[in-house]
């Protein structure tokens, strides 16, 4: 697989997982007006998914559409990042993976806007108005909820401590970050680093919340190796096209 | 009142520490036209109720322009005076332009 879909392919899984994660607070989320606001995210996320595994596919010249991409892959050939596919917890867990996630997400996307892959760079710049305000969104809540009261504080702040590590794969570089940064479609992964810690540090002392010590786990969900969790998520997620290869309603 | 909400129960609503305030939403659905009351919601200040106001009611690309009031703000007329309020203006038809042929041109009329 050429590392352009292998690449591409990252994105679209991250929007792709994490959209199907959001997806399962409808009729569980904590209000009403939750509910729908993570909804309408989730099916902002899902609308990105679409349009880079589309891509993708178009890419690899094999004749697999975004349905194929996203309803007949195994564990092993997504590219989400480990975080994303972790269950969702409570919601101040599913707040703070949210926002550690939507800071880098924005973060990728401005620079993706000037890929030298014009596909690549219309895609990022459409995907860039919803994830600033998915930002918006839950770094209001992480402040709500970290400054929030004693209970909403002490989640939150477990919360971080448990999602933190896996963040480390934002920043990791391999071999298909490093050729498309060199052809000038991509970015080097380890530039965001300071620029996200910078601005996800400055949202975290808003919210009273202390940023936890770095670790040595890196996980390596965008190379092809999840978590137990991923399996469950995509059984749920392909069942139906599993077992109705081609439905359509 | 029932006897159980007398004594400070809930009827057998889920109980909640505190409710969330109650506010009033209103969309301009798009420049040159006034906002529109569209419906309520809970938040816990103004900030909140107008990103909560884009989520649930401008979803489908319904606004350009969204207002919150908080619905205790709010002071209604009294549905019991309905006869002395109201009543007296359905038989005035002059009131009413409706004598004036109006051009196709002319819309929001």
């Amino acid at each position: 697989m050429s590392a352009k879909v292998e690449y591409v392919l990252r994105f679209g899984d991250n929007s792709l997982i994490l959209g199907q994660r959001l997806a399962e607070w409808l009729g569980h989320a904590p209000v009403l007006e939750e509910d729908i606001a993570s909804a309408n995210i989730s099916l902002d996320l899902i609308g990105q998914a679409r349009l880079w595994l589309t891509l993708a596919g178009r890419i690899e010249g094999k004749g697999r559409d975004e349905d194929r991409l996203a309803y007949h892959r195994e564990q092993q050939d997504f590219r989400n990042f480990t975080l994303l596919e972790l269950p969702n917890g409570d919601y101040a867990y599913t707040v703070v993976r949210r926002f550690l996630f939507d800071a880098w997400h924005c973060l990728a996307l401005d620079a993706l806007s000037g890929s030298h892959d014009t596909d690549i760079a219309a895609i990022a710049a459409k995907s860039r108005k919803e994830a600033e305000y998915h930002r918006l969104h839950s770094g209001d809540w992480l402040v709500r909820l970290g400054d929030g009261t004693g209970e909403s504080h002490a989640r939150t702040q477990a919360a971080l401590e448990l999602q933190w590590r896996y963040t480390a794969e934002f920043f990791d570089s391999d071999a298909v970050d490093a050729e498309m940064a060199e052809s000038g479609a991509g970015f080097a992964a380890a530039s965001l680093r300071d620029e996200w810690l910078e601005e996800v540090t400055t949202v975290l002392a808003e919210a009273t919340l202390k940023v936890p010590a770095a670790a040595k786990f890196v996980s390596h969900g965008k190379r092809g190796r999840h978590s137990e969790h991923l399996s469950r998520l995509l059984a749920e997620m392909q069942v139906l096209q599993r077992t109705h290869p081609g439905a359509k309603w | 009142m029932s006897e159980d909400e007398k004594q400070g129960g809930t009827g057998g609503r889920r109980p909640l520490v505190q409710e969330w305030p109650l506010w009033e939403v209103f969309i301009r659905s798009k420049q040159g036209l006034d906002h529109k009351h569209c419906g309520s919601l809970h938040a816990t200040d103004a900030k909140q109720a107008i990103q909560m106001a884009r989520d649930v009611y401008t979803r489908r690309n319904e606004g350009v322009s969204i207002w919150v009031v908080p619905s205790n703000a709010i002071t209604a007329s009294d549905p019991g005076e309905r006869e002395a309020f109201v009543d007296p203006m359905a038989d005035k038809i002059f009131r009413h332009p409706t004598f004036y042929e109006l051009p196709d041109e002319v819309k929001h009329m």
